[in-house]
C-alpha cells in the first residue's frame, strides 16, 4: 500500500521554480514589489562604487597632481557628495530589504505550514495509511527548511547577481567590447565548472541525504531493540554493521563536501586569472594604438578605461561565485518545495452529502420539528428533489447490505457483507488480523467509500450524509488511545467542545476514570504529554471512554485495546465501557471472547467474510469456527 | 568540550592540519593578490609603458592565481575530507557508546533523544568541524593580514581600519547577544508546534471521528503565527547585519578616497614628465579599498560562524552528554566465566530505579529456586515482576541485598557469560528487519539450520513458518509488523532458547498465544528442556498453575509462595483472581 518515496531526478526543476515564484507572489505582491526595487538600488550602489575610483582617479588625483589640489577641490567635493548620496540610498535601500526579506521569509513558511497543516487535515484516511509518519513529519520539518533556505538567501541572491551581472555588462560593453568579450569567454569557464563540479556536488548530497535516512532507518530500528540487543549480547555484531552504513555515509558526505568546497576557489580564482588576461591584452591593445569601440563609439583605448574594466571584471566573476554557492540549496529546496506541493496537490476528501443533523423537538405525536438549541434529541433533516424537508429521528439503526470494498480496484478485501443493527443492539466482529473488522467501522464512519452494497444509516444512505455529522453520530474507542499535549479536561471535552465542567466530571464518572483523575496531581487539570506517557495504558483507555461518553452519541465503535492491562484496570475499563454501551448501537471489535458473548449477534469474519453470525449459544452449539476460537483451540490475533 | 572532538578527530589529525595549512597559505595568496595587481597598475599607469615589466607581473599573478586555486580546493578536500571523518568517528563512538549501556542508562535516555543525538547533532558538529578549520582560520587570517598588507600600502591610512573593525565588531556583537537568547527560545516553540503536528497525523482517526479538523486548524494556525512573530523578530535582529557592513564598507570607502586623494596630490610630484608616488600611489588606493572590503567581509563571516558555532555548541554538549555517561554495570576485577547450574536465589533483595526515588520497586524480597525448577510469577501490573527478573540477568544492580545465580552474586560474572545464560525474553519484545533465520541467529550466531528449525518446534513456531512460502527465509518487517503478535511471541521464544541457557525467562511472553498452544509450548520446555530453570511470568493462572513454585507479588513485594495448591488454600487475591479467571475462561476448561 506504501508509495515509492519521490524520486530527485523526477521534479521537473523549472516548473517547481515557477510554482514556488507563484506562490510566493500570491501573499507578497507590494512586497516582493519593494524588495526588487530595493535590489536594483543596492545594485547601482554597487555598480557604481566600481566606477567611482575611476572617477576620481581621472578627474580629481591625475589633474590634481599637474595642476594641484585647489583646482579639483570643487570636482572633488562633488563627486565625493554624489558618491556619499549613492551609498546612503543603497544602505537605506538594503536595510529595507534585510528587513522585509526576513518577514517575508517567515511569513511564507508560517503560510505554508498553515496551508500544509489545513491541507493535511482534509485528506482522507488513505493517505495516512499510505504514507509513513516519518515521511509527512520531513516535508514539515527538512522540506521547509529547505525552502527557508531557498526563500531567504537563494532567491534574492540570484536576483541580485542578475541586476549587477545585467549591469556590469553594459557598463562593460559601454567602456570596451573588446574587453567584454574576453569576460564572457571567462563566464564560459565558469559556467561550466559550475556545471562540472556543482553538479557532481549536488549528485553526492543527494547521495548523502540517502544515506543519513539509511542510518537513521537502522539506529531507529537497534534503538528501539536496544533492549534485546543487550539481552542477546549482540553489541558487537550490531557495531558491525553500523560501520557499514556509515562508512557509506562518510564517503558520500565528504564527497558532496568535497566538490562544493573546491567550487568556491575555482570561479574565485577563474575571476583572477581573467583579471591578469584583461590587464594583458588590454595594455597590449593600448600599446598597439588598436581603436577601442564600445557603445559610445569608436575612440582612441586610453589606459584609465583598462584599469576600470579590471575592477569590473573581478566584480562580475565574484557575482558568480555568490551564485555558484548556492547551487546546492536550491537543487534541495527545490527537492522540497515538490514534496510540498505533492502534499498541497493531494486529493481531499469529498462530501457530497446534503442530509444534515440537527436539534430536534419531538411531539408526543412523534412530529419532528427543528430547533437550534439542545434537546438531546436529534434529527436527519433530508432535502428531498422536490424541496420537501423530510425529518428523521436520530435513532442509531446501521444496516450494511452485500457491502464490498477493496483498497484498489483488482484487490476486494470485503465480501458480500450484510449486518443489520437496530438501535440498542451491541454486534461483535470476531476474527483473525487482517480479516477485516477495523474496515467495516472505517465503511460505516466513510473513512473509505464501498466498491458495492449500501450502507444506511437510520434508513438513509450514508452516502447522502454529510461526512462531519455523520461522524458526528458515532462515538469511537480506538485501540489506540491518542490523546493531545493538553489538560486531561482538554481531552475528555475533545468530544464534546462546549461541554462544562460538570458535563467533564459526568462523562469520566461513567468511564470510571473519575476516581484515577482525581489522584493526579493537579486532579483534571493535570498536563497530559502527547503520547500520554505519564498514564498506564488502561487510564489512556478510561480517558479515551470518558471521551466518547462526552459526545453522547447512538453509535458506538468499540476497538478492544490488545495489549494486556492488569486484571483490576481491565475490570474497570469492563464495567466503564459497559456504562457506554447502555442504550446504544454498538459495534465491538473483540479480542478477547469473554467480553462480547451477551451480543445480540456475533460475526466470525475470516478473509473479507462472515463465514458464521448468531449469538453466543447459537454459535457454540453450531461446533463451529467461534466454538474452536472460544475453546482455544485457535489463535484469535 | 573541546577534548571530545579532539578525541574523535584521530586519524584525520593529518587532514585536519594540512587543511589548516592550505587555508593559510590561500589566503596569504589572497592577500598578496592585491598587492601585486597594485604594482601591475602602477606599471600601466606609468607614463612609458614597459610591456616586458607588465609581462613579468601578469606571469607571476597569474602563477599566484593558480597557486590560490590550488591551494583553496586542497583545503576544500581537506577539511571535507577531515570533517566528514570526524561526524564519522563520533557517530561510531556514540554507537558504541550507547551499546555498552545499562538499561538504566537507556531509560534515563530516551531512544528517539539518543537517535537525534546520533544523527541531527553529529550533523551540526560536522558542519561547525568544518567551518571551524576553513572559515573560522580563514577569517581571522584575512583580517589580519588584510590589515598588515594596508599598512604596508599605507601607514598613513591604514589607521582606518583600527576604528572601523572595532566598530563593526560590536555591532556583531551586540546582534549575537540580542538574537541569540530569542532564537533559543523561539527554537524550542518551534519543537512543539512539529509536535503538534506529529501528534495530529498519529491521531487522525480521532481528529476526524470527532469532526474536529476545523478546531486542530485554528488551534495550529495560532501556534504557527506565534512561531512567525518569535522567528521574525529574531531575523530582523540578525537582518541588521548586512546593512551594517555595508554602513562600514562605504564609510571605508568615502574616508580612504577622500584622504587618499589628498595624500596622493600633495605627495606626488612629476619628474621629467614623468608621476612619482612618494606615499601612497593610485594603485595603492585601489588596493586599500580591496583589502576594506575583504577584512570587513572576513568579519563578517566571522559573526555568522561565531553563530553556527554557539548553535553546534549546543549539540555537542547532548554528544558529550552520551559520551561521559558511565555504563553503571561493569564487569569485576576477576569475572567468573562459567555458571556452574541455573539455581537462582534472591537474598532480602530491594530495588529502586533511581537513587532520589523515595519509593521502592522491589523492597526485601527473598526466595530460592532450584536448577531445573519451573516457577511462575504472578501478579498485577506496577506489582514489579519485570523488575524482580530483569535483575537475575543483571540488566539492572541491586540496591540492597543479593541476587545468586548458581551460588555466586551476578555481579561477580563476566556480563556476558551471565547473559548468555540467563535468555530473557522481553515483554517487549521486537525482530528485526531480515529473515526469520537471521533473526534467530541472535540468539546463537553459528546455529546450523537443524538446531534454528529444533528450537522453532520446541516454542511451536515451526508450524506457522512451514506455512510461509519461504519458510525459513521469510523477511520479517521493521518491528516484525508483518507476524502476528503471538507468532511474534514464538519467534521470540525460539531465539532465547537457541542460546541454549541454564536460565530462561519469559516475561508475559505468551499473550497472545492462545492457550492451547501456550500449553504445547510450556509441555515441550518441561520435556526437551528439563535442566533449564525456567521462570514465567504471566496474567493468566492458568499458564502458572503446574508450576513447582508461584511468587504472588504485590506492589513490589513478594506476598506469597508455594504451589497452586498451596496458594489456593493460603492467598485470598490467588484464589480469587483464579476463581474470575476461571468463569471467563470456563469454556476453556472445559473443553
Amino acid at each position: 500500500m506504501r508509495k515509492p518515496p519521490l524520486n530527485l531526478k523526477n521534479i521537473n526543476k523549472s516548473a517547481t521554480l515557477k510554482r514556488l515564484l507563484k506562490y510566493l507572489f500570491r501573499y507578497y505582491k507590494l512586497r516582493i514589489f519593494i524588495v526588487i526595487i530595493c535590489l536594483i538600488f543596492s545594485a547601482v550602489g554597487g555598480i557604481s562604487a566600481s566606477i567611482f575610483i575611476q572617477q576620481i582617479i581621472d578627474n580629481v588625483i591625475n589633474p590634481g597632481i599637474i595642476n594641484g589640489f585647489e583646482s579639483v577641490k570643487e570636482t572633488f567635493i562633488t563627486l565625493l557628495s554624489v558618491m556619499a548620496t549613492i551609498y546612503a540610498l543603497a544602505l537605506i535601500s538594503n536595510t529595507l530589504f534585510n528587513q522585509l526579506m526576513a518577514i517575508i521569509t517567515q511569513g511564507f513558511l508560517c503560510q505554508v505550514r498553515k496551508d500544509m497543516f489545513k491541507k493535511m487535515e482534509t485528506l482522507p484516511i488513505s493517505y495516512f495509511d499510505q504514507n509513513l509518519r516519518g515521511d509527512i513529519m520531513s516535508t514539515y520539518t527538512n522540506d521547509v527548511d529547505a525552502l527557508r533556505q531557498v526563500v531567504s538567501q537563494t532567491l534574492p541572491q540570484l536576483l541580485n547577481t542578475l541586476m549587477m551581472v545585467t549591469g556590469i555588462f553594459f557598463l562593460m560593453l559601454s567602456f570596451s567590447i573588446y574587453l567584454t568579450l574576453i569576460v564572457l569567454c571567462s563566464v564560459l569557464f565558469i559556467l561550466f565548472a559550475t556545471k562540472k563540479i556543482g553538479g557532481n556536488s549536488s549528485k553526492y548530497f543527494i547521495k548523502q541525504q540517502k544515506s543519513i535516512a539509511k542510518e537513521e532507518g537502522f539506529i531507529e530500528e537497534m534503538m528501539h531493540g536496544q533492549k534485546v540487543v543487550k539481552v542477546f549480547c549482540h553489541e558487537e555484531k550490531s557495531i558491525e554493521d553500523f560501520k557499514i552504513i556509515n562508512d557509506q555515509l562518510f564517503n558520500d558526505s565528504m564527497k558532496a563536501n568535497s566538490y562544493a568546497n573546491i567550487l568556491g576557489p575555482v570561479i574565485h580564482n577563474i575571476g583572477n586569472i581573467l583579471y591578469v588576461v584583461v590587464a594583458i591584452v588590454g595594455t597590449i591593445l593600448f600599446v598597439l594604438n588598436v581603436p577601442n569601440i564600445s557603445l559610445q563609439g569608436i575612440k582612441k583605448l586610453d589606459i584609465g578605461i583598462v584599469v576600470s574594466f579590471l575592477t569590473m571584471s573581478r566584480q562580475f566573476a565574484n557575482s558568480f561565485n555568490q551564485v555558484s554557492q548556492q547551487i546546492n540549496s536550491l537543487v534541495m529546496g527545490l527537492a522540497g518545495a515538490s514534496r510540498i506541493f505533492n502534499l498541497l496537490d493531494e486529493k481531499s476528501e469529498t462530501d457530497d452529502g446534503y442530509v444534515t443533523l440537527v436539534n430536534a423537538e419531538i411531539s408526543e405525536d412523534g412530529t419532528i420539528t427543528e430547533t437550534d438549541h439542545y434537546t438531546s434529541h436529534w434529527a436527519w433533516k433530508h432535502p428531498k428533489k422536490d424541496g420537501q424537508l423530510v425529518y428523521t429521528e436520530l435513532k442509531g439503526d446501521i444496516q450494511l447490505f452485500n457491502v464490498d470494498f477493496g483498497y484498489n480496484k483488482d484487490k476486494l478485501v470485503l465480501h458480500d457483507i450484510s449486518i443489520y443493527a437496530n438501535p440498542g443492539q451491541k454486534i461483535a466482529l470476531v476474527g483473525a488480523t487482517g480479516a477485516g473488522k477495523t474496515t467495516i467501522t472505517n465503511l460505516i464512519t466513510r473513512f473509505y467509500d464501498l466498491a458495492d452494497g449500501k450502507v444506511r444509516y437510520d434508513g438513509i444512505n450514508i452516502n447522502k450524509i454529510k461526512k462531519a455529522d455523520l461522524r458526528r453520530s458515532i462515538a469511537f474507542v480506538l485501540q489506540d488511545t491518542n490523546l493531545f499535549t493538553g489538560t486531561v479536561k482538554d481531552n475528555i471535552r475533545y468530544g464534546k467542545l462546549d461541554a462544562s465542567d460538570e458535563e467533564v466530571y459526568e462523562a469520566a464518572k461513567i468511564a470510571n476514570a473519575y476516581d484515577f483523575i482525581m489522584r493526579l496531581p493537579q486532579g483534571f487539570d493535570t498536563m497530559l504529554t502527547s503520547d500520554g506517557a505519564n498514564l498506564s495504558q488502561g487510564q489512556r483507555q478510561l480517558l479515551s471512554i470518558a471521551r466518547a461518553a462526552i459526545l453522547n452519541a447512538p453509535v458506538l465503535i468499540l476497538d478492544e485495546a490488545t495489549s494486556s492491562i492488569d486484571t483490576r484496570t481491565e475490570k474497570l475499563v469492563q464495567d466503564g465501557m459497559d456504562k457506554l454501551m447502555n442504550g446504544r448501537t454498538v459495534f465491538v471489535i473483540a479480542h478477547r471472547l469473554s467480553t462480547i458473548q451477551n451480543s445480540n449477534a456475533i460475526m466470525v469474519m475470516d478473509h473479507g467474510r462472515i463465514i458464521e453470525r448468531g449469538n453466543h449459544d447459537s454459535l457454540i452449539k453450531e461446533k463451529g469456527t467461534y466454538y474452536q476460537l472460544y475453546t482455544g483451540a485457535f489463535e484469535l490475533e | 568540550m573541546i577534548k571530545t572532538i579532539l578525541n574523535c578527530v584521530r586519524e584525520y589529525k593529518k587532514e585536519s592540519w594540512l587543511s589548516v595549512l592550505f587555508v593559510s597559505l590561500e589566503v596569504i595568496m589572497e592577500c598578496v593578490l592585491p598587492f601585486m595587481m597594485k604594482l601591475l597598475i602602477d606599471q600601466m599607469n606609468a607614463k612609458e609603458i614597459v610591456i616586458n615589466k607588465i609581462l613579468i607581473f601578469a606571469l607571476i599573478l597569474l602563477i599566484m592565481a593558480f597557486a590560490s586555486l590550488a591551494f583553496g580546493a586542497l583545503a576544500g578536500r581537506f577539511c571535507a575530507i577531515a570533517s566528514a571523518g570526524l561526524s564519522r568517528n563520533l557517530r561510531e563512538d556514540l554507537y558504541k557508546k550507547i551499546c555498552s549501556f545499562s538499561f538504566s542508562n537507556i531509560d534515563s535516555f530516551s531512544s528517539s533523544s539518543l537517535v537525534t543525538r546520533m544523527t541531527t547533532d553529529v550533523t551540526n558538529v560536522q558542519m561547525a568541524y568544518m567551518m571551524i578549520i576553513r572559515t573560522a582560520i580563514r577569517s581571522p587570517f584575512m583580517l589580519i593580514f588584510s590589515i598588515i598588507m594596508s599598512f604596508i600600502v599605507s601607514p598613513n591610512l591604514a589607521w582606518i581600519f583600527v576604528i572601523v573593525v572595532p566598530f563593526l565588531l560590536f555591532v556583531f556583537i551586540l546582534i549575537i547577544r540580542f538574537a541569540m537568547p530569542r532564537f533559543k527560545a523561539v527554537f524550542k516553540k518551534y519543537d512543539r508546534l512539529n509536535n503538534s503536528i506529529q501528534e495530529n497525523i498519529t491521531a487522525i482517526r480521532t481528529v476526524k471521528s470527532y469532526v474536529r479538523e476545523d478546531y486542530e486548524i485554528e488551534k495550529f494556525n495560532t501556534a504557527a503565527n506565534d512561531v512567525k512573530k518569535d522567528f521574525t523578530t529574531a531575523e530582523r535582529i540578525v537582518a541588521l547585519n548586512q546593512p551594517a557592513m555595508q554602513l562600514s564598507i562605504y564609510t571605508l570607502n568615502l574616508v580612504i578616497i577622500f584622504l587618499g586623494a589628498n595624500i596622493i596630490m600633495k605627495t606626488a610630484k612629476i619628474v621629467d614628465g614623468e608621476i612619482i608616488f612618494e606615499s601612497l600611489s593610485i594603485g595603492g588606493l585601489s588596493s586599500l579599498i580591496t583589502y576594506g572590503i575583504q577584512s570587513l567581509m572576513s568579519l563578517m563571516m566571522l559573526s555568522m560562524i561565531i553563530v553556527m558555532i554557539t548553535m553546534a555548541v549546543e549539540s555537542l554538549h547532548r554528544i558529550k552528554e552520551v559520551m561521559e555517561t558511565e555504563s553503571d554495570i561493569k564487569n569485576c576485577s576477576n569475572p567468573l566465566y562459567d555458571v556452574k547450574n541455573g539455581d537462582v536465589e534472591f537474598k532480602n533483595v530491594s530495588f529502586k530505579y533511581n537513587k532520589n526515588a523515595s519509593k521502592m520497586a522491589l523492597s526485601n524480597v527473598s526466595f530460592k529456586i532450584k536448577s531445573g525448577q519451573t516457577v511462575g510469577i504472578f501478579g498485577s501490573t506496577g506489582s514489579s515482576k519485570t523488575t524482580l527478573v530483569n535483575l537475575i540477568s543483571r540488566l539492572y544492580d541491586v540496591t540492597e541485598g543479593e541476587v545468586l545465580v548458581g551460588d555466586k552474586n551476578v555481579k561477580e560474572y563476566d556480563i556476558k557469560t551471565l547473559r548468555n545464560q540467563v535468555s530473557v525474553v522481553l515483554q517487549k519484545n521486537l525482530l528485526f528487519s531480515g529473515t526469520i533465520k537471521e533473526n534467530m541467529r541472535w540468539g546463537n550466531e553459528s546455529a546450523t539450520d537443524e538446531e534454528i528449525q529444533k528450537a522453532c518446534i520446541a516454542s511451536c513456531a515451526d508450524e506457522f513458518i512451514q506455512g510461509f512460502k519461504d519458510k525459513y527465509d521469510t523477511h520479517i518487517e521493521q518491528g516484525g509488523s508483518n507476524v502476528s503478535g503471538g507468532q511474534k511471541q514464538r519467534l521470540c521464544i525460539a531465539r532465547a532458547l537457541l542460546k541454549n541457557p541454564k536460565i530462561l525467562i519469559l516475561d508475559d511472553s505468551t499473550s497472545a498465544v492462545d492457550t492451547k498452544t501456550d500449553a504445547l509450548i510450556r509441555k515441550s520446555l518441561k520435556q526437551e528442556h528439563a535442566e533449564i530453570t525456567k521462570i514465567i511470568i504471566s496474567q493468566r493462572i492458568s499458564s502458572l498453575q503446574d508450576s513447582d513454585l508461584i511468587l504472588i507479588m504485590d506492589k513490589g513485594n513478594l506476598i506469597a509462595q508455594g504451589t497452586h495448591e498451596e496458594l489456593l488454600k493460603s492467598c485470598t487475591v490467588y484464589k480469587e483472581v483464579y476463581a474470575s479467571q476461571n468463569s471467563i475462561q470456563g469454556g476453556n476448561q472445559n473443553a
